[in-house]
């Protein structure tokens, strides 16, 4: 067939198209500041510590490998105790927020789709505000009342969300939008009054929306982590189907993928990670939406790219952004990552605007 | 490439009958198609050309009747199977991110890849070959939102190409291209056809296209096959009047001279 007849000479050129076309320099990148925020966000606070220190009592903690540094057991409190969980819950929520944000923008082909559209914000809070104004005090390891009630918020909605309007058929995402979006609504109705009534709870539940990884500790990462990283990586596993998937259902189908069981699997399997991040975290925003797009910008929509690049620079995103909040006396997270974020997102979409694009 | 013997149908449809809610669109229709045919779907809109290839090619269950691919019940067949043995051209769709088109082609090789390595060294040989078989080459790192529907059409053959079945379905594959282009895609079929005996099966508007390219010619009027042969007797100038209420000078066929 005539081969120059159609094709325009367009080579996109400069930097873009560099980048591009190498995936793995975008990778080494992400990893080397995901190795920098941990190595700042534990060094620095009230009280500095070095970053051999930081590498000593690492290495002396995990391997019991002493590298000759001497360590006083303040620092050592400080970086193990108090700093290193919460760095990396920081990370552990980055990372699956940005896969989970991913996943729900290319199953639904939706670029405005976030970890919370299937509902899963409003039910994890509407858990949190019934366990803030229940009367018992429950802790289990840990975990309090408001973890559970917030997990099995998150997932409850995103099931009856699925279940209302996840059939499929003529208009089946738009569907499955609309019914996140009318399911969100009655939660957040819900939500309102329950903070109307809540008197002198209302600031544990304010904080709870505003999200935050004050609480992190050892015992909390330990047990969200298999489920964020277990979703993760069987998310990442699938990574074709959500390939095949962008081109719509029925061209999907004919390509040999079964695309409501894919759905069904990727749906819950993102809406596990949410759930698991926004019980230890609360409602972090900004993560799950922003990150997959810049990622999608410098490496394409490819999955077995975005997904775990995307997972790096989550986590490296989300632990700088809650480094920072500390450093500026302990503000919420979301509000640095907003702040700070949305503009650089900003400048990205109008550099894009020739060659790619969102 | 097909393990049946010879004369054998590759697809079978007996006492077919396809419908929607309520409304039958496909009423007892019979067709077969042997290995290595050509074969065109021709009929007025609203007629049952795309149902009928719904239900061929697996989508659409049938209310009535039975579809067997190479001697098996279309339905009982495994979908990895399925989408490598049939291969259908995508309707258009937009795609919601930007994507460039040799990422669009590789999806074609989803049927074949293994389900976590990816693409390998076969699957990228058989993208690059359909790019360059469609022609695209220039447009191989463009993003796909930026082409023309015209240059879309053209990457959605080329899934369907990389796909590499040894049956190949396509629904209106010429809609949005040029006289040139409709030609080249006509001429492609026809080598995909002749030289490799994949049998094709396309549903045309283009009568001429029909005629001129296709040694089998099916048309289907309300749901029913009302005539299925060569161009010459399907394609009359009575038969035209009658199924598309035309006058055939208009049309102004190739068949006469052929």
């Amino acid at each position: 067939m005539a081969a120059g007849a159609l094709s325009r000479d367009v080579e996109a050129g400069g930097l873009g198209a560099w980048v591009r076309a190498r995936p793995l320099v975008v990778g080494v990148v992400a990893v080397v500041l995901l190795v920098v925020t941990l190595i700042l966000g534990v060094g620095l606070g009230s009280v500095r510590v070095a970053p051999a220190e930081t590498i000593a009592v690492i290495l002396s903690r995990v391997f019991g490998i002493d590298i000759g540094v001497t360590i006083t057991p303040a620092t050592e409190a400080i970086v193990w105790d108090l700093r290193l969980p919460r760095v990396l819950t920081a990370m552990l929520i980055g990372c699956g927020l940005a896969v989970a944000g991913t996943t729900f923008q290319g199953l639904l082909r939706n670029p405005l789709a976030d970890p919370y559209v299937l509902g899963t914000a409003s039910g994890a809070a509407v858990g949190a505000a019934i366990a803030v104004l229940l009367p018992i005090q429950l802790v289990v390891v840990e975990f309090g009342l408001l973890h559970g009630l917030a997990f099995v918020g998150a997932l409850a909605s995103a099931w009856l969300v699925f279940r209302l309007g996840g059939m499929g058929g003529a208009g089946g995402l738009t569907r499955l939008l609309l019914t996140g979006y009318a399911v969100g609504s009655v939660l957040a109705a819900v939500l309102t009054m329950a903070m109307y009534v809540s008197g002198a709870e209302l600031r544990q539940i304010f904080s709870f929306l505003l999200g935050g990884l004050g609480g992190s500790s050892w015992v909390r990462l330990i047990v969200a982590a298999p489920l964020i990283i277990g979703s993760s990586v069987l998310i990442m596993a699938r990574g074709r189907s959500l390939d095949g998937m962008l081109l719509g259902d029925a061209a999907a189908g004919h390509l040999g993928i079964d695309v409501s069981r894919e759905r069904g699997i990727l749906l819950a399997l993102a809406s596990m990670a949410t759930a698991a991040a926004v019980a230890i975290s609360g409602l972090i925003g900004f993560v799950g939406l922003v990150v997959p797009h810049v990622v999608r910008l410098l490496v394409g929509p490819a999955a077995h790219r975005v997904l775990p690049i995307s997972a790096i620079a989550g986590a490296a995103l989300l632990s700088a952004a809650d480094l920072g909040a500390r450093l500026v006396g302990d503000v919420p997270v979301g509000v640095v990552m907003a702040l700070l974020g949305a503009p650089f997102f900003l400048f990205l979409l109008n550099r894009s605007r020739s060659g790619y694009q969102l | 490439m097909i393990a049946v013997a010879p004369g054998a149908p590759v697809l079978a449809a007996k006492a077919l009958t396809v419908g929607y809610a309520g409304r039958t669109v496909i009423d007892a229709a019979d067709l077969s198609v042997a290995p290595g045919e050509r074969l065109a779907l021709v009929g007025p809109n609203g007629a049952g050309k795309s149902s009928l290839l719904r239900a061929l090619t697996g989508v659409l269950a049938p209310r009535a009747g039975s579809i067997d691919l190479l001697g098996e019940a279309v339905d009982q067949v495994p979908r990895k199977k399925l989408a490598r043995t049939i291969a259908v051209v995508p309707e258009l769709a937009d795609l919601p991110f930007a994507m460039p088109v040799e990422e669009v082609v590789a999806l074609g090789r989803l049927p074949h890849e293994p389900p976590l390595t990816g693409l390998r060294p076969t699957d990228v040989a058989a993208v690059d070959g359909a790019i360059e078989r469609i022609g695209i080459t220039g447009l191989r790192r463009r993003d796909m939102r930026e082409l023309s529907m015209g240059e879309r059409q053209l990457v959605f053959i080329a899934v369907a190409v990389a796909q590499a079945a040894p049956i190949l379905v396509l629904d209106e594959p010429t809609t949005h291209l040029d006289i040139r282009h409709q030609v080249d895609v006509m001429e492609l079929l026809v080598d995909l056809n002749e030289r490799d005996g994949t049998t094709v099966i396309a549903v045309l508007h283009d009568l001429a296209l029909a005629a001129h390219f296709f040694p089998r010619v099916v048309v289907l009027a309300n749901g029913r096959i009302v005539g299925d042969g060569a161009p010459t007797e399907t394609l009359s100038a009575e038969r035209i009047r009658e199924v598309f209420g035309v006058d055939p000078a208009l049309v102004r066929l190739p068949v006469g001279a052929a």
